[in-house]
Parts: C-alpha cells; sequence; structure tokens
C-alpha cells in the first residue's frame, strides 16, 4: 500500500552569512497509513526541522516529500495551503491564540477554511466534548493548565478533520501524569478516526506508551527505525542505545563493570528467574535498572544486571538466562 | 494677591475653545497618521526579510523612508508640509492646515509603533495558523491584528499623546489651539495666568488620553488572570 507520507533523501541546510547548518542529511522514510510513528531523537537533531518539512512550513533543500503520493514541492501556493488543511498539527508551548476563548480557538481552523460560523461553533463544541473541556468554552488560554490547554490545541486540530495529525514535544511542557493522559487521548483519537499520527519527542516512555513504529534521528541522520519492540528490544545504532537507557544514571556504574540486559518478551514476572539464577550460580548481581512497559499492548520488562567479576560465573548465568528464552544484550560496548 | 490669576469670562471661553482645537487636532491628525502609519508598520513586518511574504526592495524602501522622516525634527518636517497643507486646505495656517503637517510629521512614528506592537505577537501562534493552511492575508487580520490588539491600544495612545504635544508646539508656527494661546499670551504678552491655564490644560488633556487607553486595554486583555 502507497505510505502516507514518503521522505525520500530529504536534506536541509540553513545558511546565514557567517555559518551553516545541516540540520537534516538524507532522510528516507516511510510513514503508513493509521501508523503512529515516533519520531525520536536528542534536542537539535533535527527532528522539528524533519516535521516542519512534512507540512512544508520548511521547504527541504534537497529530497522530495510525498503526501499521499503527491509531491509537494508541485503543489502552487494555493494547493500547498489546501494541503496543509489536511494535515494539522500540535506544538510543546500549545500555540493558542490568547486572546480568544477556548471555543473561538477551536473555530479558528474553520474559519479559514471558510466553514460558516453557526456550523463551526457547532463541530467546535463536539470537538470540545472529545477532549472533555466542554464547561471551559468561555474561558481564555490563560485560565487553563498546560494539560487543558493542549488539549484545546487537539480540540483544534480535529476541526480540520485532518488525515495526518503532526505532534512536534507535544507532550515536553508537561507533567508524568498529564502527559499520560495526553497521550491517552491520543490513542482514543487514533482508534476513532483512524489519523495517521506522527509524534516527536525526545522521550523514549513516550514512544513506548504510544509508538507502533519509531525512527531515530541522531545528528540530523536517520540512526535507526523499526517497530517499537524491534528497536525497544535490540536497539542497534548508539544512538538508539542511549535513548532506550536514557534517564538512568546508573548507567555510569557500567562502564568498568561487565553488564547485560535481558528483556522480557512475556508476560511473566522476571523476579523468580533471577532469585533462582543468583540461588544457582551462588553469587550476587547488582540489579541496575528495572522496569515494565506496556508496549504495543504487550507487557515488555527490560532488567539490567551488573555481573559478577568472575568470568566464569558471568558466563554461566548468561547461560542460564538464554536457556529460559529471555534476550540477553551484553553492554559492555556500551560506554558514554 | 490671587486676583491676578482670576480669569475671566471671555478668557475662560477662549480657552475652551482652543482646548476644543487642540483636541480636535490631535484625533483627526492622530485618526490620519494610523490611515498611512497603519498599513505601513503592516507592511514593514509582513514583507521584512523573515516575514510572511518576504518583499526585500519594498521593505529597504519603507524603511528608509520610515528612518529619515523619523530623523528629521518635527517642527521642521511641519515647516516642509507647508506647501502642502497650503496645497489641500488653501491655508499655511490654522487647524486644518495644522492636521495636514502632523499627518505626515506623526505617521512614520505610528509605522514604528504599529510594526514593534505586530513584532511582539508569537511566532509560535503565526506558525500555528500557517499549519492550518491560512494565508497571508488571514494571518495578517485575525493572528497579528487580534494577538496584538492590546499592545496596539496602548501604542495608540502614545500617539495620541504625542500628537498632543506636537499641536501645542504647532502654535509657534501659527497652528490653532492650546498651543497658539500659550504662544500669544504667555510667551508674546507674559500674561502668566493664561499661560499657566493652558499647561493645565494639556496636562488634563494627556491625563485623559491615558486614563481611557490604559482602561480599554485592561478590558481587552485576556491574557491576564483575575
Ligand atoms: N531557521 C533556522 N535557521 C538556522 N538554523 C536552524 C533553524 N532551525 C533549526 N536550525 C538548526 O537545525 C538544527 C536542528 O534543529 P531542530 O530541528 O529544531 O532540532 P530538534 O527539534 O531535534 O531539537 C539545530 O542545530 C538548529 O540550531
Ligand atoms: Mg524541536
Amino acid at each position: 500500500m502507497e505510505p502516507m507520507i514518503r521522505i525520500e533523501n530529504v536534506s536541509k541546510t540553513f545558511k546565514s552569512k557567517d555559518n551553516t547548518v545541516e540540520a537534516l542529511k538524507g532522510i528516507s522514510l516511510d510513514i503508513g497509513t493509521g501508523d503512529i510513528y515516533g519520531i525520536i531523537g536528542m534536542s537539535g537533531a533535527g527532528k522539528s526541522t524533519l516535521v516542519r518539512c512534512l507540512n512544508f512550513l520548511e521547504r527541504p533543500t534537497e529530497g522530495t516529500i510525498y503526501v499521499e503520493g503527491k509531491d509537494l514541492s508541485a503543489m502552487s501556493g494555493r494547493e500547498l495551503l489546501k494541503m496543509r488543511r489536511s494535515v494539522a498539527m500540535i506544538f510543546q508551548h500549545f500555540n493558542l491564540l490568547m486572546q480568544r476563548t477556548v471555543l473561538d480557538n477551536v473555530c479558528f481552523p474553520m474559519e479559514i477554511a471558510g466553514t460558516n460560523k453557526k456550523e463551526a461553533r457547532k463541530k467546535a463544541r463536539e470537538f470540545l466534548k472529545i477532549v472533555d473541556l466542554s464547561e471551559k468554552e468561555k474561558a481564555y488560554p490563560a485560565q487553563l493548565s498546560g494539560g487543558q490547554k493542549q488539549r484545546v490545541a487537539i480540540a483544534r486540530a480535529l476541526a480540520m478533520d485532518p488525515k495526518i495529525l503532526l505532534c512536534d514535544e507535544a507532550t515536553s511542557a508537561l507533567d508524568p501524569t498529564t502527559t499520560k493522559s495526553i497521550l491517552a487521548l491520543l490513542k482514543d483519537i487514533h482508534a476513532k478516526y483512524g489519523i495517521t499520527i506522527v509524534i516527536i519527542t525526545h522521550s523514549m516512555e513516550v514512544v513506548q506508551e504510544i509508538c507502533t513504529r519509531v525512527a531515530i534521528i541522531d545528528g540530523g541522520e536517520l540512526a535507526e527505525s523499526g517497530t517499537v519492540e524491534e528497536v525497544f528490544a535490540s536497539p542497534k545504532s548508539r544512538a538508539a542505545r542511549k535513548l532506550v537507557y536514557q534517564g538512568e544514571r546508573k548507567v555510569a556504574m557500567m562502564k568498568s563493570k561487565r553488564c547485560i540486559r535481558i528483556v522480557f518478551s512475556e508476560n511473566s514476572s522476571f523476579e523468580p528467574v533471577i532469585a533462582n539464577m543468583v540461588l544457582e550460580c551462588k553469587a550476587s548481581v547488582n540489579i541496575l535498572l528495572a522496569d515494565t512497559k506496556d508496549i504495543g499492548g504487550t507487557a515488555r520488562g527490560q532488567m539490567v544486571l551488573q555481573l559478577p567479576e568472575d568470568v566464569q560465573v558471568a558466563e554461566r548465568m548468561i547461560a542460564y538466562l538464554k536457556e529460559r528464552n529471555l534476550a540477553v544484550e551484553e553492554l559492555t560496548d556500551y560506554v558514554e | 494677591m490671587w486676583s491676578e490669576f482670576q480669569l475671566s469670562g471671555a478668557e475662560i471661553s477662549m480657552l475652551l475653545e482652543a482646548a476644543g482645537t487642540s483636541v480636535y487636532m490631535t484625533l483627526a491628525s492622530t485618526l490620519f497618521a494610523y490611515i498611512i502609519g497603519l498599513p505601513a508598520g503592516i507592511l514593514l513586518v509582513v514583507c521584512a526579510p523573515r516575514g510572511l511574504k518576504p518583499l526585500p526592495v519594498l521593505h529597504k524602501v519603507l524603511d528608509i523612508i520610515v528612518n529619515i522622516t523619523r530623523s528629521v525634527p518635527f517642527l521642521i518636517l511641519m515647516l516642509l508640509a507647508t506647501p502642502l497643507a497650503r496645497a489641500i486646505t488653501g491655508k499655511s495656517y490654522g487647524a486644518n492646515a495644522t492636521i495636514i503637517s502632523l499627518t505626515l510629521a506623526a505617521a512614520p512614528f505610528v509605522a514604528r509603533l504599529v510594526e514593534s506592537s505586530l513584532l511582539e505577537v508569537d511566532k509560535g501562534v503565526i506558525e500555528a495558523a500557517q499549519s492550518m493552511g491560512a494565508g497571508t492575508w488571514s494571518i495578517v487580520c485575525k493572528v497579528l491584528i487580534g494577538e496584538a490588539r492590546v499592545s496596539l491600544i496602548v501604542g495608540s495612545t502614545i500617539a495620541l499623546g504625542t500628537v498632543l504635544g506636537y499641536t501645542a508646539m504647532s502654535g509657534a508656527i501659527g497652528g490653532g489651539g492650546l498651543g497658539d494661546v500659550a504662544i500669544r499670551y504667555g510667551y508674546n504678552r507674559w500674561v502668566t495666568r493664561i499661560l499657566y491655564a493652558t499647561v493645565v490644560l494639556l496636562v488634563i488633556l494627556m491625563q485623559l488620553i491615558q486614563m481611557a487607553g490604559t482602561g480599554l486595554s485592561k478590558k481587552l486583555d485576556k491574557r491576564l488572570t483575575d
């Protein structure tokens, strides 16, 4: 099937008088219809530039973007405006009109598209209901919390009746609980309307929570892409590894010692396995990291263990875990 | 000893009439200055090199015109505008002739005020509107002007106050209003009580403009929560 968005060898170079920045270097990527596609990378990796290329707010210096098979660079100004009306976007800082009420903010895209006012208001109220903000329609953005502002932005995006929703760090300004509720809302909307969603983030947690596929951008280049499960279970590139273990301060300890990472693909609890391994090998291990996450509907656990210095004992432990069909990965090369 | 400050009935009615003329000149010239300055200010923002519709040549030309007119002292600009005032009103003195000169002197100032108000609008909101497929015209009307309205009102309060000051100065070269009265009685004949009265009236007018501007902008600003 034809992908919803095809990114073909896209490069973007920013030139100014005294320097040039290569923000994107030859990126190719297909985003399928109905995907929730994560694009993840560290700050400055080029994520925002890439997502702005998808609706031509930024024109690629080289390469082509196809949306539903149509080459954006071949479109006239008018056609571009029309195309943008089917590609909604939400932002880290919400970007609401501060001098308009919540209801008028949601009406805004319909006003631009020329929908009549009465119908626009009716539709806007429906969308406010979906994001659970009906009672705030007369409020102004300054009177809302961050999470509520993002809900208004989502209602405003839905008002465009979009085929694609681009989210640029949409949860990065929110606390963890609010982040969860916004992601849950996006999931609901995806299930209800089947919109293709592109999630730009610097957080692996967000990707694990909601995305089906993920691409990792590092220094303007595509480092790796695949299903979230694949990338999470065996990150190949350096950038991917860094992101999968991000936020883990103990990672520094892995430098000197031999460490392994185990991924539990089944629903099984992993504590008994480790306990039995310790009993059998008669040596203790240091647990550096352990958590479970719901990835694409199945529970996934990961654990990073620091093995004993004794090479034989360590080998036996690895063998023990592999016998129990666990994915074991050595982290000796993970030095940051 | 206060008797020398006592104004006669005739003097009071003359002063009030002059105050009325000042208000008329101020309002009319500011209005005309906005008719020229508002579009000019919008063009300065929209056609800037990183603006919505970059037109570098037009932007540069406008920028230079505004800079030149801004750097000529107001009184000299008024003198320069006298031939035009005469061509339009048939006279080179009096309230209506002064309004023409005042308009030309205030328009570049207004253009800069409008430009700086519009530049304050959050780039993110403009980007959001672009992502919705809004054209330049919609963005100017709905986003730039709508979001900057409070700042635009504060700017027009400043413009009114400045033009009021200009009308007083224009008295020196034959304009009407309080400045004219102050020059004729206060300076030429040294009737201090009339000089003081014009000052008091100008202060009151300035205060009224400021209060109206502040009141209106507070009422319209939805960014404040309380
Ligand atoms: N308009 C611009 N002009 C010049 N450089 C830019 C511009 N936009 C982005 N960049 C540069 O491109 C790189 C990638 O930026 P960005 O896409 O915002 O990264 P991210 O969103 O991943 O943090 C950065 O080095 C940034 O400084
Ligand atoms: Mg960014």
